[in-house]
């Protein structure tokens, strides 16, 4: 490899890097305090969360994106004073900045039936 | 009609510890005994969460429970000047014809008993999944107030919205219904929900019960009987105490005491253990309520 080469292979290598960087951030989140939002898509239907555990860091900014399959479920942390209704056919967005560490119950708060008493799940919030 | 002594004949068949609720209010006491006399005191029976319909682990004898419980109560030696459910009287289900199966059949056991004055709520297990269409069906409104004696009921739908809200409609008419009241009126309220945050991350409250508070705050003599969470619990908002039954199909436990809100396992050695069904006594003169917790059968 001359010097020329070595340069082109050092300045891509740099920019594979880079874009590794940025989509690892888009997906993920970028760390506390940043305006960046990690997305996390979430799935209701009779009668669970899917995912039904939530890990985030206190501060780190995080969207929840909702689709309800089947019917009007409600998302309810109440410890968090957050909540929606989950209309199916439709995206319902959620924007969440954790600020206490500790371990969040959510429920499923629009009764949808017979196993409507086990749809929830929790989030937890570490340092 | 009951009196003192009634009363205490009642308890020693087999009832539990008696809860004292009201207010007495001093001007009330200080006129004595006028057109509130002790004769005009009179008890009631509660009945909740009976789930007719029901199958599984937490209650093998569900389909014989509820029918116990009716002659449990017919065998009280007064009967009670009325009976009350407050609400999940049937198990959900998804289909219409087994719901309306389910609230027939109960309709149909419940006619046995002795005393005819019976009056029903709806949970969410009933009104729910179809906004209390089936219910109202059968059962008829599920929202209205009625007198007796001295005292103003009113019964309270925060179910038949699956979000468990009451709805402005409800609240404008108990704004309108309470208008007609004197603010020292001896008010019972009955609710399925509590109407306060008693355990929001097992859905045990009315997402919109506070304005329901707010409107009966000014009344000075308010005690709220509900239903839902399967156990004793008393508590106050403010001067409005509220006080939740026992079921007759399972137990639950403690608000908030462990990480999910399932039913206490089913003992075969106390198959009726943590069920039950409670007298209430109404004092007219001084506005309280002496509960008392029985179980399912005398034996």
């Amino acid at each position: 490899m001359n010097a020329r080469h070595r340069k082109a292979w050092q300045i891509s290598a740099m920019c594979l890097t880079v874009a590794a960087f940025i989509t690892v951030n888009a997906a993920y989140g970028s760390g506390k305090n940043s305006n960046k939002e990690r997305l996390i898509k979430i799935v209701a239907q009779r009668f669970s969360f899917t995912p039904n555990e939530l890990k985030l860091q206190k501060g780190e900014n995080v969207r929840l994106e909702f689709t309800s399959l089947d019917f009007v479920h409600g998302f309810n942390v109440p410890d968090m004073n957050l909540r929606a209704d989950l209309p199916p056919g439709k995206i319902t967005t959620l924007h969440l900045t954790p600020e206490k560490v500790g371990t969040f119950d959510f429920i499923c708060d629009n009764f949808c039936g017979a196993g409507h008493e086990d749809m929830g799940g929790r989030i937890i919030v570490s340092n | 009609m009951i009196n003192r002594r009634d009363f205490m004949k009642l308890t020693a068949i087999g009832g539990g510890a008696v809860f004292i609720s009201g207010l007495t209010s001093l001007s009330q006491a200080a006129t004595g005994y006028g057109k509130g006399s002790a004769y005009d005191d009179f008890y009631f029976v509660q009945l909740s969460d009976t789930h007719w319909g029901y199958q599984g682990p937490a209650n093998p004898e569900a389909s014989s429970t509820l029918k116990k419980a009716v002659a449990t109560v017919n065998g009280l030696e007064s009967q009670p000047d009325f009976i009350v459910f407050t609400g999940d009287l049937t198990h959900t289900t998804d289909d219409p014809k087994e719901r309306r199966k389910r609230m027939n059949e109960f309709r149909d056991i419940v006619s046995e008993l002795k005393v005819k004055n019976v009056r029903f709520i709806p949970g969410e297990h009933d009104a729910s999944l179809d906004n209390g269409a089936i219910y109202k069906e059968i059962f008829g409104n599920t929202y209205y107030s009625f007198d007796h004696k001295e005292v103003h009921f009113v019964m309270l739908d925060n179910v038949s919205d699956p979000g468990a809200n009451i709805g402005e409609a409800q609240l404008a008419w108990l704004a309108a219904d309470l208008r007609k009241q004197k603010k020292d009126a001896k008010i019972v309220v009955f609710t399925h929900r509590p109407l306060f945050d008693l355990a929001p991350k097992w859905d045990w409250a009315t997402r919109d019960g506070a304005k329901a508070i707010d409107l009966l705050m000014p009344y000075t003599n308010v005690t709220v009987f509900y239903g839902h969470i399967h156990q004793e619990n008393h508590h106050n908002t403010g001067h409005i105490a509220h006080h939740s039954a026992k079921s007759l199909i399972f137990p639950l436990p403690a608000p908030g005491s462990q990480e999910k809100r399932t039913p206490l396992p089913w003992d075969a050695a106390a198959p009726n253990k943590g069920l039950g069904f409670r007298e209430v006594e109404a004092e007219i003169k001084t506005a309280e309520y002496k509960i008392t917790e029985f179980p399912v059968s005398k034996g």
